[in-house]
């Protein structure tokens, strides 16, 4: 499945740098159109998956987990990820992607990515939520 | 079949993208995991013995061992994408962008997937390039664990399972998009 993702994600350019520089200029519908088509087709199948009392491959109900609620978590979080979004141009899943498509040097951002998740960790007691 | 492969070494269509993203997601779910990369960043640190310092870090990292297979299998997949399935590197964007950050200093914007002027080899040992791969990168796993997830937690599984939160946090990546596209890299480029 990886693979595929791989795969999808970097012919569909989401890994590009500079077609995340036109997203959060609102210059093209490109990456909005991916994000959003993506966003209505996983609203019908959880629907679907939640009316039908869909099972997994080993049986259990398939059960969507719900996020953590907290208005400061999730905006300072996701302003903070933001903030890394855009200069690198890549969310984690392209970061990885990155490292097979254009070089192993995308490890360095990886690194700064377990720092930043290991500080956290250690000031999370700390923070607001 | 010369079609079908010569559709799939063109860039892919916005509505072909998505859907396949949501396909794997599907997929995840239907293998009784879930979508989330940034979760990978967290596995990490506790592989690299976190758990020790922190309880934030302590569980047991084989729980996610499909989820570091996962991301191991993107990491092919990119190299097979770049190097099997995309004769060209140019990225057809727009040319509002193109002007745009040619006015801060990338000469050719689009000709490749990523600008040569941060990460192309002659650059990329630059303080500038340090900066924005180590400094972005630190930003991306400390904001995505702050807000327990990225993009593929929450703008594609939480906003499909109608959360409030996913879009709160959502928001949150665009205004520290916008922040920096707009406010601090132009200041960065200078380094």
């Amino acid at each position: 499945m990886g693979i595929l993702f791989g795969i999808i994600l970097s012919k569909g350019e989401i890994i590009s740098w500079f077609r995340i520089q036109e997203m959060f200029r609102f210059q093209s519908f490109h990456m909005f159109g991916v994000i959003g088509s993506a966003v209505v087709f996983g609203i019908i199948t959880i629907q679907f998956i939640k009316r039908k009392k869909l099972r997994d491959s080993a049986g259990t109900l398939i059960t969507v987990s719900t996020q953590d609620p907290g208005y400061a978590r999730n905006l300072i979080g996701g302003t903070i990820f933001g903030l890394g979004w855009a200069i690198t141009g890549a969310c984690p899943g392209p970061l990885f992607i990155l490292m097979g498509h254009q070089g192993w040097f995308f490890v360095l951002a990886i690194a700064g990515a377990i720092l930043g998740t290991f500080s956290y960790g250690l000031i999370e007691k700390k923070l607001p939520h | 079949m010369d079609k079908l492969i010569e559709f799939i070494q063109q860039p892919w269509p916005w509505w072909v993208s998505g859907p396949l993203i949501t396909f794997t997601m599907f997929s995840l779910l239907y293998f009784g995991k879930s979508f989330g990369v940034s979760t990978n960043f967290k596995t990490a640190c506790n592989l690299l013995g976190a758990g020790k310092v922190s309880n934030f870090f302590k569980f047991d990292w084989r729980d996610q061992l499909w989820n570091l297979i996962f991301i191991g299998g993107t990491i092919i997949g990119g190299f097979i994408a770049a190097h099997y399935l995309t004769p060209s590197q140019a990225v057809a964007i727009s040319p509002a962008t193109i002007a745009d950050l040619k006015a801060i200093g990338i000469a050719s914007p689009g000709s490749s997937y990523v600008p040569e002027e941060i990460f192309g080899s002659e650059n990329r040992w630059s303080l500038r390039s340090m900066v924005f791969l180590l400094g972005g990168g630190f930003l991306v796993g400390f904001g995505t664990r702050y807000a327990n997830g990225c993009t593929s937690g929450h703008a594609i599984s939480g906003l499909s399972n109608l959360q409030k939160w996913s879009l709160v946090a959502v928001i949150g990546f665009f205004i520290g998009g916008l922040a920096m596209t707009h406010f601090f890299l132009p200041l960065l480029m200078k380094l």
